[in-house]
């Protein structure tokens, strides 16, 4: 969830206030009554006749003091933004919202009902907000029920772009740096171990996202440490990337190749059915792992350790494995009851299981999008989500770095 | 205001007048708006509306004893040539009293009165560039018992009814800016009425005089206690249909009939 230490209000002020110093009054006087604020928008007028408009956001650590802050700027024309409450429309029909419903970004939101501000739950871009009494969460279109009441329109919506959260300098200041292969990868991954202990030791979980070229180009072992260390909390990945780490802790292969002469095997081809087949009888993973049957791996960590971990399906899986989630739907509503007090998500070679898991998570969450493809990062850091760190490289050789780094500073 | 001092009638009817006969002597036409029963501030007509050019915004008062004059003043600009014109609901303006020009600029007064937002609104329906001033002082309760442009670029003003903005803005706008003492200030020597180069005040300033003089305009004082205890003097009891002395506007044409023969 999103840090709010603050009270805060948008005012407006339009006119010539900056000849007549009103403007300066007005900032002045937040200070010197102990606010702060952020000028968010100074538009000046060219001539002497035009009117200037700023858009100031005042902050205070107590809704006592903002009161009193924005009843003594009020008189010199600072005025709110939002004179209104939002507006909602009884939804008529179950799975769709009413026409003209408000359409969610990713970033911290608040409506305002009766008078006060209050904090959108679940905050997920592309959904609606349905208001249940002094509560208000994102839902999306699906989980509409005919007499929800649902946001509509602009009015009485306040949003807050994590941008102007961020002041510290590190890695996960610069968003908009280029996407390429050829950067510097040592501070790259300095920073994302450095991101996942923050989050551990604020109590936060970190969320990983895996695709089966992890375990193809050997990396299973580290995400294993990675578990052990307590660093991984939860787990989104597809049919492919359990099946082949299954695999590989049955045969010793993944896709038929051999971890230790690199080579395919004989017959190698069918390791991973047999080892779909294998688990289907033996009645899914966790009982496959609890059995002895499997001895090693990522699933055989996670079951262990009671790490949780939500496996969807998609329309080329053999199989698939008993826990995979076949309904798409059905995938999404597992994965969202993952999110709250999620502080760090690392997605390591998948492009779907990275977009459908970012189009998932508010923008205050960091992301770390690793891929051999430049264009799977980028399409991550264009999804709008200004707190992903993109890096171009193959899995495995990024998670050993990951891992020694993680135990060089322990 | 010391509403507990009463106003003697005939003493007030008496200075009334010579305030009348004093303007008309310096050749400018009087228009009279007659009284009516439980309205005792409609004499204080400044606080009518805004005049800008053939335009009447009239005004919109916080207390209802003089919110119930504004019909009456209405009806005797519709009926003189002016388009009359409303500010929005819940924007309070106290017409000239609050908002005076000087030169190209509107300055303007509020917290006690009237609203920042009015006189932005203002601002933009005449097309000028307003500078709000806070009046920090309650006894200053209007912009034109401390403020009085006597031409574009010279006025009187009293120091202490403003706050530091206030005086900063002021100094950098008006070029001429001569301050008005505390004692002729309490007599409200900042109400006065700049007809020409003449500038009608209320009588013993004479302090204020002297610098009037000094700068090349003519000082008539006319007594006008009566209308102190209600709050007002000169400036208070007169509103200037062609446009202020001071603004730059009323040099270019005008609907109204009526017009200020220069003083000979």
């Amino acid at each position: 969830m999103a840090a709010k230490a603050h009270s805060v209000e948008h005012v407006v002020m339009t006119g010539h206030i900056v000849d007549s110093l009103l403007l300066s009054k007005v900032l002045d006087s937040i200070r010197s009554r102990g606010g702060k604020y952020h000028l968010h928008g100074l538009v000046l007028g060219e001539n002497p006749d035009d009117i200037s408009t700023a858009s100031i956001e005042v902050i205070a650590d107590t809704p006592d003091q903002l009161q009193a802050i924005l009843k003594e700027i009020h008189p010199h024309g600072a005025v709110p933004r939002h004179p209104h409450d939002v507006k909602t429309v009884v939804a008529d029909v179950d799975g769709a919202f009413p026409d003209g419903f408000y359409c969610s970004t990713n970033f911290r939101t608040e409506i305002r009902v009766h008078g006060k501000w209050i904090e959108v739950l679940d905050q997920e871009m592309d959904c609606g907000i349905r208001l249940d009494g002094e509560s208000a969460r994102c839902i999306p279109m699906t989980a509409v029920a005919k007499g929800d009441c649902i946001v509509v329109g602009q009015n009485g919506i306040r949003v807050f772009p994590p941008d102007a959260e961020i002041r510290r300098h590190e890695l996960f200041e610069f968003m908009a740096s280029p996407v390429s292969s050829e950067r510097p990868k040592g501070v790259s991954v300095r920073e994302i171990a450095a991101a996942m202990k923050r989050a551990k030791a604020a109590g936060e979980k970190v969320m990983a996202v895996l695709g089966p070229a992890v375990v193809h180009t050997g990396g299973g072992e580290h995400v294993v440490e990675l578990i052990r260390r307590g660093l991984i909390d939860v787990i989104f990945a597809g049919n492919a990337l359990a099946t082949h780490d299954l695999e590989q802790a049955l045969y010793g292969t993944s896709l038929g190749v051999s971890f230790d002469r690199g080579l395919p095997t004989s017959e190698g081809h069918e390791h991973h059915l047999r080892a779909i087949n294998s688990i289907r009888r033996w009645g899914g993973i966790a009982k496959a792992v609890e059995s002895g049957h499997v001895k090693s791996g990522i699933m055989h960590e996670a079951v262990k350790r009671k790490i949780p971990f939500v496996l969807c399906g998609s329309i080329r899986d053999d199989g698939p494995l008993p826990e995979v989630i076949t309904d798409i739907l059905a995938s999404q509503t597992e994965m969202r009851k993952h999110i709250p007090g999620t502080g760090f998500c690392l997605m390591v070679a998948t492009t779907l299981h990275s977009i459908a898991v970012g189009n998932l998570l508010p923008a205050w969450i960091k992301v770390a999008c690793v891929d051999i493809n430049p264009a799977t990062v980028t399409k991550l850091m264009d999804r709008g989500s200004s707190q992903t760190v993109g890096i171009v490289s193959d899995a495995e050789p990024f998670l050993r770095s990951l891992v020694a780094e993680i135990a060089k500073s322990s | 205001m010391n509403r507990s001092l009463g106003a003697v009638r005939d003493l007030a009817f008496r200075q009334w007048t010579k305030l009348r006969e004093t303007i008309q002597s310096l050749g400018a036409t009087v228009e009279i708006l007659p009284p009516q029963p439980g309205l005792p501030d409609l004499v204080f007509t400044a606080n009518a509306g805004l005049i800008f050019h053939d335009r009447f915004f009239s005004s919109r008062f916080k207390h209802d004893v003089r919110a119930r004059e504004s019909p009456h003043f209405d009806a005797w600009f519709a009926a003189n040539g002016f388009t009359v014109m409303h500010f929005p609901e819940n924007h309070y303006h106290e017409g000239a009293g609050d908002a005076l020009f000087c030169g190209e600029i509107l300055f303007a007064g509020y917290r006690t009165r009237s609203d920042v937002l009015s006189h932005q609104w203002l601002a933009e329906q005449c097309g000028v560039q307003c500078l709000p001033l806070e009046l920090v002082n309650p006894r200053f309760y209007h912009l034109d018992t401390c403020f009085c442009p006597l031409a574009p670029g010279i006025a009187l003003y009293h120091p202490d009814a403003f706050d530091t903005y206030g005086r900063r803005v002021l100094h950098t706008h008006v070029p001429t800016l001569i301050p008005v003492n505390d004692a002729e200030s309490l007599r409200f020597g900042c109400n006065a009425v700049a007809i020409g180069k003449t500038v009608i005040h209320n009588s013993g300033c004479p302090e204020l005089a002297r610098r009037i003089e000094e700068i090349g305009f003519r000082s008539v004082e006319v007594e006008l206690d009566e209308f102190l205890k209600a709050g007002g003097s000169a400036k208070c009891l007169t509103l200037r249909l062609d446009g202020e002395e001071a603004a730059s506007w009323r040099g270019h044409e005008t609907n109204h009939p009526e017009s200020t023969k220069p003083p000979g």
